[in-house]
């Protein structure tokens, strides 16, 4: 039994090691707002945070993470920046397929909490491992930027 | 084009359900009319109605023929909880279709969005067939024109029942009854219902059999610029269900070996090592491949990495890419089957003209939507079963399903999800890997299935867009003018060997290789379009925007060089040749307007149009890049001008078009399937390079108002998208880009 914390939730799940944490969410605790693009940390689509900083589920091996690191799937993602986002998201119509967008919310989540006020490079640097097929990025770029805005107001 | 040989074929029948009945288009809306069935608790329950002709030679609709099919078309429910559902019998894979519907409806019921919701219509060709095509299916960017007036007629003639339920109650005329966001009033005696306190009454009520539609004036919802899709909510707090997040009891986990080579078959398998991974529950050995059975998709993806098989490669492609290509190109030097032939292009290439020759080459290219293709069956006990997917073509699937189930087609029942992104790929022709989880679900019978493709799957697995090689040679005379226009292009048909092969290859040659060349608009005496079509087990498909990906980039980049030629601007050059066209003219001079076109652009910088009509819709693209010391290029903004007949929403046609941009864009920059021996070089999006943020350019949408009926836009955003921006590159180096993608030339 491996034991990890899961939006603040003590979760026990009976899995080998290398488990990688995408499938235990997805697929042991049925979360599946976290989502599989490419199982090589490519897409960003399974992204999470792990201790607050984004992190690839489908590259986490479950048995790395002690019992007491704090994940965070986008069903629990909270606080003032994403609450920002997500307004944002659906102000501007962001989503199309809408499949990558837990990942995105998710990362665009991490970079606003450290930084209130990112330039264009900052959101390239930061949201460039997250793709989108539907390419909705001017949308993302836009709702980043007013999520921002309205953090620092 | 598309449209209508689609529907020609599924005419015909497919042979593996034989049971598909063919529904044609009624052009007439006065042989629609309405009935309505007593919804459950009470909900009123409209849709109008169409009743079934018979398919007349030629595919001309021969008007109604006996009784009206019984059943109902069921569009739209009113329920006593005052919700407004809008049943979608297409696909949402992203491009909005479910809101778009819903609004049609929404305007004529004069229902309060707030209270609107998007489910999706059960799989039934005969209720929910799409018009252009006889069956159940999305595609061709044909949603919203071929919905247009079913939809109207069914909110009017709900709205029409609920104000006679009011009208009754209040003993007033009806005509003193008025709708307004959900609100149903009596302004003299100052009374008002909702909708939920009338559903059920008006329930009772008989259909009418006509209804006036709204003048278009009045519309509050339909063109309103700021309404919210109705999937914004859940697809950012990630509660939204993708066939990927389907979980039915004792569900097992599907993945499938299938053979490295395209074509190849399996010789003998060693499961012995798979077995013993722990949570395999069964490896079987079918015609589809090696299916891994586990508990979890990660024990599957283990359970098949562990598998020892040996494939018969003696049918299969061993050729590589830059051997097929070579092969296309002895190809392209015979004649080809002809698809347009105008003039005598020969005689003229022999006279006094300036003579401009271009070989274009286009790479096998994947759809690669975010969700990967992925399906759940579970096996009813009274026999067919029930399909959780993304599907898009359920017209096709259901009798596939049913012919490998034995069971009838209404026994198959397709319980469609939002589909994360498409891209043509859950369209086939075949219901390729639905086929393949009801081939499982069959085999393994112990469980519900949920058969799911891994990334490296869907990038090595085929369906690509073809690879295609274009020969064009073209004139123009002393006077600038483009007096001949000869065209070869050599690429696999993804349609020989389907059911739709009858009707949609004519003469060899496939209509969706050509469209977009044979019928191109620019005004020109001669023309010769012909096509060659080898075959190769690798399996191809239509790839959003079908044909206009390769047709559309080889004609306008080739337009640059012949204006180049004649020594006329791009632009000019083109409207000269569009005077018969003011739809593509119209778009043509928006974008050219307000991207500034006559304003000079800066040294290393450059600015490209490109113009197109795909889908019966009608789009230009102006593109400014940068070329820098190093060659290298980055496009730097990209304006789109669009005539897609009336909007619903101006929104999402906007998205569909930053969105087809960066399609378009995004594979000619780095988007390439290549094979060696066989064997696909790429696995996933380290080698199959997607579009990323830091590539988007900025992107400005300019749709032109019209009165005319609506089409679509989810795919006619692509084709003038990557040769606005070679053209611009063009401008700048003087170099044609003509070997797609860029990176071959070093650009990116």
């Amino acid at each position: 039994m491996i034991t990890i914390t899961v939006n603040g939730e003590k979760r026990q799940v009976d899995v080998p090691d290398d488990m990688p944490l995408l499938w235990v969410l997805r697929d042991e605790l049925n979360m599946t707002g976290t989502k599989f693009g490419c199982g090589i940390a490519q897409c960003g689509a399974c992204t999470v945070h792990v201790d607050g900083a984004p992190a690839r589920a489908c590259q986490t091996p479950v048995g790395s993470l002690g019992a007491d690191a704090k994940i965070t799937t986008i069903e629990g993602v909270q606080g003032k920046a994403a609450k920002a986002v997500q307004a944002a998201w659906q102000k501007l119509d962001v989503v199309q397929c809408g499949y990558c967008q837990s990942g995105q919310i998710m990362s665009a989540v991490a970079l606003l909490t450290d930084n209130q006020n990112p330039s264009d490079d900052d959101i390239d640097a930061a949201m460039d491992g997250n793709v989108c097929r539907c390419a909705t990025y001017i949308r993302i770029r836009a709702a980043i930027k007013d999520a921002a805005q309205t953090m620092r107001a | 084009m598309l449209h209508h040989l689609i529907r020609q074929a599924a005419a015909s029948g497919f042979p593996e359900g034989g049971a598909v009945r063919p529904l044609t288009m009624l052009a007439a809306p006065s042989r629609r009319s309405f009935l309505k069935l007593a919804g459950a608790g009470g909900a009123l329950v409209v849709g109008a109605h169409l009743p079934l002709p018979v398919l007349a030679a030629g595919g001309a609709p021969a008007g109604i023929v006996g009784p009206a099919d019984p059943r109902p078309h069921a569009f739209v429910i009113v329920a006593p909880d005052n919700t407004v559902t809008v049943l979608a019998k297409h696909l949402d894979k992203g491009q909005g279709i479910v809101t778009g519907l819903a609004t049609i409806v929404a305007e004529e019921l004069d229902a309060d969005w707030a209270q609107v919701r998007g489910a999706f219509a059960p799989a039934d060709s005969k209720l929910y067939g799409n018009h252009f095509f006889g069956i159940q299916g999305t595609g061709g960017s044909t949603a919203i024109a071929n919905s247009w007036d079913e939809l109207r007629m069914a909110g009017a003639a709900a709205r029409a029942m609920l104000v006679a339920t009011a009208a009754a109650r209040w003993s007033v005329p009806a005509g003193e009854v008025t709708v307004a966001k959900g609100v149903v009033s009596h302004a003299k005696s100052n009374r008002r219902f909702t909708f939920g306190e009338l559903a059920e009454d008006a329930a009772k009520l008989p259909v009418p059999q006509s209804v006036a539609l709204k003048d278009p004036k009045d519309y509050v919802l339909i063109g309103k610029p700021d309404l919210h899709r109705l999937d914004h909510a859940s697809k950012t707090d990630g509660s939204a269900v993708f066939a990927m997040d389907i979980r039915r009891p004792g569900q097992v986990t599907a993945v499938l070996a299938r053979s490295p080579r395209f074509g190849g078959t399996v010789k003998s398998v060693d499961d012995t090592a798979a077995r013993a991974v722990p949570g395999v529950l069964d490896v079987l050995t079918l015609p589809v491949g090696v299916a891994v059975i586990a508990k979890n998709t990660w024990v599957a993806i283990q359970g098949r990495e562990a598998l020892k098989i040996t494939w018969d490669d003696s049918k299969a492609e061993t050729r590589g890419t830059d051997q097929m290509l070579a092969d296309y190109r002895k190809l392209a030097a015979t004649p080809g089957a002809v698809a347009a032939n105008k003039g005598d292009v020969g005689k003229v290439f022999a006279g006094d003209v300036t003579v401009v020759e271009a070989e274009f080459t286009f790479p096998y290219l994947a759809h690669a939507p975010m969700e990967p293709l992925n399906a759940v069956v579970a096996l009813n006990p009274e026999g067919g079963c029930t399909i959780w997917a993304g599907s898009q073509f359920q017209g096709v699937e259901q009798p596939v399903a049913a012919h490998i189930l034995g069971c009838k087609p209404e026994q198959v029942k397709i319980e469609t999800q939002w589909a994360g992104g498409s891209f043509g790929r859950r369209a086939t022709t075949t219901a390729d890997y639905i086929a393949e989880a009801v081939t499982v679900a069959k085999a393994y019978g112990k469980a519900p299935v949920h058969l799911v493709w891994t990334r490296e799957d869907d990038i090595k697995g085929g369906r690509y867009r073809p690879l295609f090689l274009h020969s064009v040679k073209a004139a123009v005379d002393k006077s600038g003018a483009l007096v001949a226009w000869q065209q070869r292009i050599v690429g696999q048909s993804f349609m020989a060997g389907t059911p739709f092969e009858p009707v949609m290859v004519k003469n060899g040659v496939d209509a969706t290789m050509v469209e977009g060349a044979s019928d191109m608009a620019y005004a020109v005496p001669n023309l010769a379009v012909d096509a060659h079509s080898p075959a190769s087990p690798v399996t191809t498909l239509w790839w959003r925007s079908v044909g206009h990906t390769h047709t559309a980039y080889a004609k306008e980049v080739m337009i640059d060089r012949l204006a180049k030629a004649a020594g006329k601007d791009p632009l000019a050059f083109r409207l000269a040749m569009l005077k018969d066209h003011p739809r593509l003219a119209g778009v043509l001079t928006l974008a050219a307007e307000k991207a500034g076109w006559d304003k000079p652009m800066p040294k290393g910088k450059g600015r490209g149009i490109a113009v197109h009509e795909s889908f019966n819709t009608f789009v230009a693209h102006v593109a400014e890049v940068t070329v820098n010391d190093k060659g290298h290029v980055t496009v730097d903004r990209v304006v789109v001008a669009i005539d897609c007949g009336r909007v619903i929403n101006p929104d999402i046609v906007k998205a569909q078009m930053e969105g087809g941009t960066g399609w378009g864009i995004g594979h000619a920059l780095r988007g390439e399937i290549t094979m060696t021996d066989g064997l696909v070089d790429q696995g996933n999006f380290d080698g199959f390079l997607p579009l990323r943020m830091s590539d988007m350019p900025a992107v400005e949408v300019h749709i032109v108002p019209s009165a005319e009926r609506p089409t679509g836009a989810g795919e006619p955003g692509v084709p003038t998208s990557a040769p606005a921006v070679a053209n611009a590159v063009f401008s700048v180096t003087g170099q044609p880009l003509q070997s797609l993608p860029f990176s071959r030339a070093g650009l990116v």
